[in-house]
C-alpha cells in the first residue's frame, strides 16, 4: 500500500514537472514523463505528417518521367527526394514516442492513421507540379514554420530542418508557374487551370474553422499547436494573393478582398462538404494512393526479408569468428 | 570521319547512356521496397541527369549547330539515340534493377577512371566528377547483390534470374567503333580491352562472394550504339518528350 502511494506521488511529481516545462516553454524530450494524451496526440500528428510526406511523393512522382527539360526533371526529382527524407526524419522522430515505423505503416494501411487530404487530388498537367510546389508546399510551410516552436523536442527539431528545404520547394513551384505565365497562351491556360483546381483544396489543408476543430483544445494547452487553423490560413492567403498578382494569375474566389480592419484578406465560403467527403475516402485519388502504397509495400517484402536474413547471417558469422 | 564528328558521337553515347538509365531509375520513385532505397535509386538518377547534361551540352558544342542538351534529349527520335540497350530495358523487379546497376556502374567505374586522363580537358573533367558518383553506385549495387544473393532462397532465385536475363546485354558495353578507335589513337578516348578484363574480374568475384553463378557465355545483343534499339526505347521517348513535342514553341 505504502509503495503504491509512493509510486502515485512520484507520478504526480513527474507530471507536475511536465506541466512546469510546458508552462516555461521548455521542450519535452523523449525520456520525460508525459501524459498519455500528449503522447497519443503526437503519435497521431507526427505519423500523419510522415505519411503525408511519403504519399505526397506519388502525385509528383507521376510527372518525373514527363518533366519538360533536364533542369526541370532534376529539380523535381530533388524535391521529391527531400519529401522522402522528411518522411524519414518524421518516422524517426515519432519512433522516440515508442512506436515503430512498421506499426505506423500498418496503421496507415488499416486506415487508422491518415495523411494529408490534399494528396487525394490528381496531378493532371505539368502546371499541377507548379501548383503543388507553390500552393501545397506554400500552405505546408506556414504550418511547419509554426511547428518549429512546438513543445516536443524531436518534432520541433525535425521541423527546423524541414522548413529550410520547404522554402526551396515553394520557389520551385512558383518558378514553374511564373515561367508558364510568361509563355504561350496554352501554357497560361494550363497554369490558370491548375490554380483553379488547387486553390480551394490548399485552403482546406489548414483544417476546419477554429470553432469546428476537434483537436485544438489540448494541443494548444500542451503547446503542440502554436497558432489556430484560421490564423495560419489567413497568413497563407495574405502572402499568396500578392504572389499570384505578380505573375498574372487570378485567384478563383470572387469574394476575395482586402479588409483594412482585420489586416487580412476576406475569402469566400469554403466548401466543407467537399472537404469531409474527400477526408472520408470519396476523393478522386484516395483509393489509388492507398492501393499504390500497399502494393509497393507488399511487392517489396521479399527484398526487406532478404536484407534482414543477410544481416542476421553476417552477425552470426561475426559472433563465431 | 573528322575528329569533331567522332567526339560528337562519343559524347552523345555517354550522354544517352546516362539519360536513359536515369529515366529507368527515376521510375522507382515511390515504388521502391523501402523508403531508404527509394531515396538511393532516385539519387543515382539525379547524378545521371547531371552527367547527361554535361555530356549532351558538350556534344552540342562540338557539333556546332547550336543544339542544347535539352534539344538533344527532347527533340531526337528513336534511331538517333545511341545508348546501350541494357539501359533502356524495363526495370523488372528490384533484382533486375540491381543487376543492371551492378553491370553498368562497375563498367562505368573502370571506364571513367581511364577517361579522367583524356587529353580532352572537358571529357577529363566530366569523367573525374562522374567517377566519384559511379564509385558509389557500384558499391551500392555490389552490397545489394550480396544481400540478395546470400539473403533468402527467394531473393537468391530472383537475383540469379536477373543476372542471367541481363547477361546478354553486357557485351555491348565494351563494343567499339570507328569513332572510338580514332579517339583512342588521339589519347582522347579510352582503351577498352583492359576495362573489359577488370570488369569481368570484378563481376566474377562479386557473384562468387554472393553465392551466385556467372552465366555461361552466350550470344550478345548489339545495336544500341547504331540506333537499333529494343522496342522499349520508343515508349521512353514518347513519354519523356511529350511536352516538348506537343508544345514546340513553349519554354519550360
Amino acid at each position: 500500500m505504502e509503495l503504491l502511494e509512493k509510486n502515485e506521488q512520484v507520478q504526480t511529481e513527474l507530471l507536475r514537472h511536465f506541466e512546469n516545462k510546458i508552462e516555461k516553454g521548455d521542450s519535452i524530450e523523449p525520456r520525460d514523463k508525459m501524459p498519455d494524451g500528449y503522447r497519443k496526440h503526437l503519435i497521431r500528428q507526427m505519423s500523419q505528417h510522415a505519411h503525408s510526406e511519403v504519399i505526397g511523393m506519388q502525385p509528383e512522382g507521376n510527372w518525373i518521367t514527363r518533366a519538360p527539360s533536364l533542369r526541370a526533371k532534376q529539380i523535381l526529382l530533388a524535391k521529391i527526394q527531400d519529401e522522402g527524407g522528411h518522411g524519414l526524419y518524421l518516422y524517426s522522430a515519432a519512433e522516440t514516442l515508442g512506436i515503430s515505423r512498421d506499426e505506423m505503416i500498418s496503421q496507415l494501411h488499416s486506415g487508422k492513421a491518415k495523411y494529408s487530404n490534399i494528396f487525394n487530388y490528381p496531378a493532371l498537367t505539368w502546371a499541377d507540379i507548379g501548383a503543388i510546389g507553390w500552393l501545397v508546399d506554400g500552405a505546408a510551410i506556414v504550418n511547419q514554420v509554426s511547428l518549429q516552436r512546438t513543445s516536443y523536442g524531436p518534432y520541433s527539431r525535425a521541423m527546423v530542418r524541414i522548413c529550410k528545404e520547404e522554402s526551396f520547394h515553394q520557389r520551385q513551384g512558383y518558378e514553374i508557374m511564373a515561367k508558364m505565365m510568361s509563355g504561350t497562351d496554352a501554357q497560361k491556360e494550363m497554369a490558370q487551370d491548375a490554380m483553379n483546381r488547387w486553390w480551394w483544396p490548399s485552403l482546406m489543408m489548414f483544417g476546419p474553422h477554429d470553432s469546428e476543430s476537434p483537436h485544438t483544445g489540448d494541443a494548444v494547452k500542451w503547446k503542440i499547436k502554436r497558432h489556430s487553423n484560421d490564423e495560419l490560413r489567413a497568413k497563407f492567403i495574405d502572402k499568396t494573393v500578392q504572389q499570384a498578382e505578380v505573375i498574372g494569375l487570378t485567384i478563383p474566389d470572387k469574394d476575395l478582398k482586402w479588409n483594412d480592419a482585420t489586416g487580412h484578406y476576406d475569402h469566400g465560403a469554403i466548401d466543407w462538404n467537399e472537404f469531409y467527403k474527400v477526408i472520408s475516402g470519396s476523393g478522386p485519388c484516395n483509393h489509388q494512393r492507398m492501393e499504390h502504397h500497399k502494393r509497393v509495400h507488399a511487392e517489396g517484402a521479399w527484398v526487406r526479408e532478404a536484407a534482414e536474413a543477410y544481416r542476421a547471417k553476417q552477425e552470426k558469422q561475426l559472433l563465431h569468428s | 570521319m573528322t575528329k569533331e564528328e567522332a567526339l560528337y558521337k562519343y559524347s552523345l553515347k555517354m550522354g544517352d547512356n546516362a539519360l536513359v538509365h536515369s529515366y529507368r531509375l527515376s521510375e522507382w520513385c515511390s515504388n521502391a521496397p523501402l523508403l531508404e532505397e527509394d531515396l538511393a535509386l532516385t539519387n543515382f538518377a539525379l547524378d545521371m541527369i547531371g552527367r547527361a547534361q554535361a555530356f549532351l551540352t558538350y556534344a552540342g558544342q562540338v557539333e556546332g549547330k547550336d543544339r542544347t542538351d535539352d534539344d538533344l534529349a527532347y527533340r531526337r527520335s528513336e534511331r538517333l539515340f545511341t545508348n546501350s540497350l541494357i539501359t533502356e530495358l524495363p526495370n523488372g523487379d528490384f533484382a533486375h534493377t540491381i543487376a543492371r546497376l551492378l553491370f553498368v556502374s562497375v563498367f562505368e567505374r573502370y571506364f571513367f577512371t581511364a577517361l579522367q586522363h583524356s587529353s580532352d580537358t572537358t571529357l577529363a573533367a566530366i569523367a573525374a566528377k562522374t567517377l566519384k558518383e559511379v564509385k558509389y553506385h557500384a558499391t551500392h549495387a555490389t552490397e545489394w547483390t550480396m544481400r540478395l544473393g546470400d539473403g533468402t532462397s527467394e531473393s537468391k532465385k530472383r537475383m540469379q534470374a536477373a543476372i542471367n536475363n541481363l547477361w546478354m546485354y553486357t557485351g555491348e558495353l565494351f563494343e567499339t567503333d570507328e569513332a572510338d578507335a580514332m579517339l583512342q589513337g588521339l589519347n582522347i578516348g579510352v582503351d577498352m580491352p583492359p576495362i573489359k578484363e577488370n570488369w569481368l574480374q570484378y563481376i566474377k568475384g562479386t557473384l562468387a562472394a554472393a553465392n551466385l553463378t556467372l552465366p555461361e557465355d552466350t550470344f550478345m545483343q548489339t545495336g544500341g550504339h547504331k540506333g537499333i534499339h529494343t522496342e522499349h526505347l520508343g515508349h521512353i521517348l514518347s513519354e519523356m518528350q511529350y511536352l516538348q513535342r506537343a508544345y514546340p514553341d513553349a519554354k519550360w
